[in-house]
């Protein structure tokens, strides 16, 4: 998957701004931050040719610590900025950041329409399923019964699957990662700067103040073997230390089962590729919260037609049929008369 | 038309006719009534038009509520209004004499058609008598034309169906109305051709229902003249008509060209603004990008980013969409980009009524933000106004690095006039530069970026745009340090950004009012918008009367022009008639401390001439009373 023939033209520090991170010590945040910063120099771009755009929250902070241009917006409605900025600058390469109550509370709207559309922006949900910035009320994808400032008897809101959303959206473009997993990140975020349309990613982010360990069922050293299930193209899906694990389709549910029951040949085969997004839906649904197995990796990933391509294909026909700009035949399309 | 005139009617030349053709929604009154303007443009008459449409698309057939209207007047002098009250009303059916018989004049001119007026029909209109016969007409000069039957027997020999062949009755209207007013035949038949090209049934339909209601007028004896209206001294140049959301999208289109910069739109559909997303998004063979978004908050959003990218960026709107606006608007005051906010006003609050003006938002565009969060605020006087606007706003938001709002309304919106072009050479320069290099050294002498670094005049900071090598920048809605645009909590710091953002817009540069009419008068009308039609015709009838009168007309709303507190301090009474409970009264009399006496009417009918002439005549008589 790498493409090795990208000579970096960047060190990880060029893409490092001058200002002090100002994130709480511990929090995952810092870990995304880094893998992106060491990314990008193989992505073979340049900081002046990339857009960090967010919104409001803690992860909407990341802007301001990349040395690129940013836009650090307002609540929820990052994902219209960057719309707006990808269909004007075709050529720029835009980054979407932000939490899970910028990105599925207060900017649910805006992401499913910008995922729908497949305009060219990379969306990076930081889901730490609590609101961090406003210190600690539940969000969108808190679980049941979270009990929190606001919820002091228990939320009653059930929450979100933001991959499903984004399936469910038409993304063309899905996959998860985790923040304890520098390699996986960078892998996962390469991939959606590849694709060409709408990515969206959502990162197990741990907030250390307000809901610490909330992925460590999942995402702690010693639990990914059991409860982490890389998907990999093109190979049956299978986990645990010695690949003893397995996901099968039973009847459009995707199940976890011991791969010597049923035999590899019986295993799903990961297809990130397949036009119906019938299995990724199921596999993102497989796990009911971060405490048992869940797939992370590229969920789905197809063509389709990307938006401010589409949008420029569109200008450059009408240039075709109606002729280049021209004022003087413009004041003039509705018919005149001399007086 | 027919050469075999049956008579010779004497041809009356009249200076003036105010004309409004009504019928069902699905009857085109407003195609009739475009071209009867579009013909009589083109033989030199000044004229004003204001639809006026249902607010629902298929309300019930035959109701009061399906009603469309459109009003044309066409005069030999010079016009600024569509005219206070029709003299001829063009009536298609029950509901529509019932909506609209209350606006004509006494003893104007009726023409029915009586083939509508039938019992189911006049129930659905609410009569329980025909008005045709029980002396509700008595007032006016009704003309009865049996217009559905004629239309149908004219068309049937084109072989369309019975049930069709009453659609053409429109035509037909036009075509008695073209006669009455010596109209030349030609044009329409061009139009015919052209708009329903590739029907050969349609048209055939519509050019027979057109010659039935030219020759009906000719030979059925039922009228006693016809008439002319002369040319119109208009100046001397090649014209269009345009209405107001037309002018303003060209205007929005050519400022992208004015300033070299690719335009971008984005909006949400809403009455009475949609037209100018419709227009702008044909025009993509400038490079202008439209976006129809999720709402309107997105609307403004990606406006945001777009004009961060080096787009001239536009959102169009109407109220509630404003007020959704309301936070993105903050942000790009906070960002300092530039940016173009089309606000067509209609009536609230909420819903509303979506498809009648008012110019209530103006406290809202001022004001409808949190915290201190100055704009530029430009409101166009007419329909063709309404293009030098879109150019005079984005002028603004260029140099200064701000959003601006445009108020326009739905009078303007639909209303039109006959524009004279203006010479493309002339129009104004209003290309702004990209930052390119580095503005500011740090500690160690090496070259940085300062994004907010102003300009010691405009107090506009640099923009520099994605994709320019080493300026790679951050800016957000959290306050920045002074230069450098760095986050920023500092107390003073914060002082100092409030007070400069507010010392930018207070800058802005706006040019002096002029007074109108008479400058020496007791009394100053003041307005701004769409009233400056009726307000200046108001001033021309008290002059008429042999009243002295002077008036004001505001186009730049935030900032206000530097001498407006010294002229109107100059007069005895300020009179300032808007759409609304006292907008801009409230807003200059805390500003100058003036006592700004405010007329107001929210009933979503523009000001007629009368009523604004009434209120102030009535004033200058109390003046001249206590003199
Ligand atoms: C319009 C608006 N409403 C509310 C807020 C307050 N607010 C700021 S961030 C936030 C939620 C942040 O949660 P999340 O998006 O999950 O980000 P996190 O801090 O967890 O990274 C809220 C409610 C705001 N800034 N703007
Ligand atoms: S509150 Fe949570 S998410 Fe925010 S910076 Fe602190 S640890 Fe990170
Ligand atoms: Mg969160």
């Amino acid at each position: 998957m790498t493409d090795t023939s990208i000579t970096p033209t960047t060190q990880p520090g060029d893409w490092a701004s001058d200002q002090e991170v100002r994130w709480c010590p511990g929090c995952g945040d810092y870990s995304i931050l880094t893998a992106m910063r060491m990314l990008m120099p193989s992505l073979g771009t340049e900081p002046h040719n990339t857009v960090f755009v967010s919104g409001i929250g803690c992860a909407a902070r990341f802007p301001y610590y990349m040395n690129s241009y940013g836009v650090h917006g307002i609540h929820g409605r990052a994902p219209a900025i960057a719309t707006g900025l990808a269909m004007a600058r075709p050529d720029l390469d835009v980054w979407v950041i932000g939490g899970d109550g910028d990105m599925l509370s207060i900017g649910g709207n805006h992401l499913i329409h910008a995922l729908r559309r497949n305009v060219k922006i990379k969306v990076l949900l930081f889901n730490n399923q609590i609101y961090g910035l406003t210190k600690g009320q539940f969000s969108p994808t808190s679980e049941i019964g979270k009990v929190t400032k606001s919820s002091p008897m228990g939320s009653l809101d059930a929450p979100f699957n933001p991959l499903a959303v984004a399936l469910g959206a038409e993304a063309s473009f899905v996959a998860r990662t985790h923040d304890m997993d520098r390699q996986h990140m960078m892998e996962t975020f390469r991939r959606a700067h590849e694709h060409d349309g709408a990515a969206f990613v959502e990162v197990f982010q741990n907030c250390n103040v307000f809901n610490d360990g909330a992925f460590e069922g999942v995402t702690k050293k010693q639990n990914r073997d059991a409860n982490l299930i890389p998907l990999k193209n093109g190979e049956p899906i299978q986990f645990g230390a010695d690949g003893e694990f397995g996901v099968i389709d039973e009847s459009g549910c995707a199940r976890v089962v011991h791969t010597a029951e049923v035999g590899t040949d019986e295993l799903l085969m990961h297809d990130e590729s397949k036009h119906d997004p019938s299995t990724a839906f199921m596999l993102a649904r497989l796990a009911r919260g971060p405490f048992e197995p869940t797939p992370v990796g590229v969920f789905r990933a197809v063509r389709r037609s990307e938006y401010a391509m589409a949008s420029t294909r569109q200008l450059a026909a009408a240039q075709e049929k109606q002729g280049p700009a021209d004022i003087s035949q413009l004041l003039r399309s509705r018919g005149t008369w001399y007086v | 038309m027919t050469d075999t005139a049956s008579r010779e009617l004497p041809l009356q030349e009249i200076d003036e006719v105010i004309i409004r053709f009504a019928g069902d929604s699905g009857d085109g009154m407003q195609l009739t009534g475009d071209q009867f303007t579009s013909i009589s443009a083109a033989l030199g008459n000044d004229l004003s038009t204001l639809p006026e449409f249902p607010a629902e698309i298929r309300a019930p057939q035959g109701t009061l509520a399906g009603v469309s209207a459109f009003q044309v007047r066409i005069s030999d002098f010079d016009i600024t209004t569509p005219g206070d009250a029709p003299t001829v009303l063009v009536a298609m059916n029950p509901a529509a004499l019932k909506a609209q018989l209350h606006n004509l004049t006494q003893g104007g001119a009726l023409i029915l058609n009586t083939d509508a007026f039938n019992e189911r029909n006049l129930e659905k209109a609410g009569y329980s008598s025909n008005p045709l016969d029980d002396g509700t007409l008595d007032d006016y000069r009704a003309y009865p034309v049996p217009m559905s039957q004629i239309t149908r027997d004219a068309v049937a020999e084109h072989g369309v169906k019975p049930r069709d062949a009453e659609r053409s009755k429109n035509f037909f209207a036009l075509g008695l109305i073209s006669w009455m007013y010596t109209r030349p035949v030609e044009p329409t038949f061009e139009f015919i051709n052209t708009k329903f090209r590739g029907r050969e049934q349609v048209i055939n339909a519509n050019t027979a229902a057109f010659k039935a209601g030219y020759n009906f007028g000719e030979t059925a004896e039922i009228f006693e003249a016809h008439y002319e209206v002369k040319p119109a001294p208009l100046a001397p140049g090649e014209y269009t008509n345009v209405n107001g959301n037309t002018a303003l999208a060209w205007g929005c289109v050519v400022a992208g060209q004015l300033a070299r910069l690719p335009v971008f739109l984005g909006s949400y559909p809403i009455t009475p603004a949609s037209d100018i997303l419709h227009e702008m998004s044909l025009k993509k063979n400038f490079g202008v990008r439209t976006f129809q978004a999720e709402d309107e908050i997105a609307a403004a959003a990606s406006a945001v980013g777009a004009a961060f990218g080096g787009a001239l960026a536009f959102t169009s709107t109407s109220g509630p969409g404003l007020a959704l606006k309301g936070e993105t608007l903050s942000l790009a005051v906070s960002l300092e980009l530039p940016m173009v906010v089309l606000d067509i006003q209609r009536g609230g609050p909420s819903t509303g009524l979506p498809t009648k003006p008012e110019q209530a938002d103006l406290m809202m565009a001022m004001y409808g933000r949190h915290s201190e969060s100055p704009l530029p605020v430009v409101a166009p006087r007419s329909p063709a106004d309404c293009f030098d606007i879109a150019i005079e706003a984005s002028r603004i938001a260029l140099k200064y690095r701000t959003p601006v709002i445009v108020l326009s309304d739905g009078y303007l919106a639909n209303s039109s006039e006959p524009w004279l072009l203006p010479d493309v050479d002339s129009l104004p320069d209003i290309g702004v530069e990209f930052a390119t290099e580095f503005n500011g050294t740090n500690e160690d002498g090496d070259g940085i970026y300062l994004p907010y670094l102003r300009d010691p005049e405009s107090l506009a900071r640099p923009w520099a745009i994605p994709g320019t090598p080493g300026l790679m920048h951050r800016v957000g809605g959290i306050e920045k340090e002074d230069g450098t645009g760095n986050i920023s909590y500092d107390p003073e710091n914060h002082q100092l950004m409030v007070d400069v953002r507010q010392a930018k817009i207070d800058g802005v540069d706006v040019p002096d009012v002029e007074v109108a009419g008479d400058v020496d008068a007791d009394l100053v009308m003041l307005g701004w918008g769409s009233t400056w039609g009726a307000i200046d015709a108001a001033a021309g009838r008290l002059r008429d009367d042999g009243f002295e009168v002077a008036h004001v007309h505001l186009r730049h709303l935030n900032p206000l022009p530097a001498n407006l507190g010294d002229v109107l301090r100059r007069y005895r009474a300020v009179v300032c008639p808007e759409m609304n409970k006292g907008q801009l009264s409230d807003l200059v009399r805390a500003r100058y401390l003036i006592d700004v006496e405010h007329f107001g009417k929210i009933d979503g009918v523009p000001f007629t001439t009368g009523e604004v002439t009434a209120a102030v005549r009535k004033r200058l008589e109390e003046l001249s009373g206590s003199n």
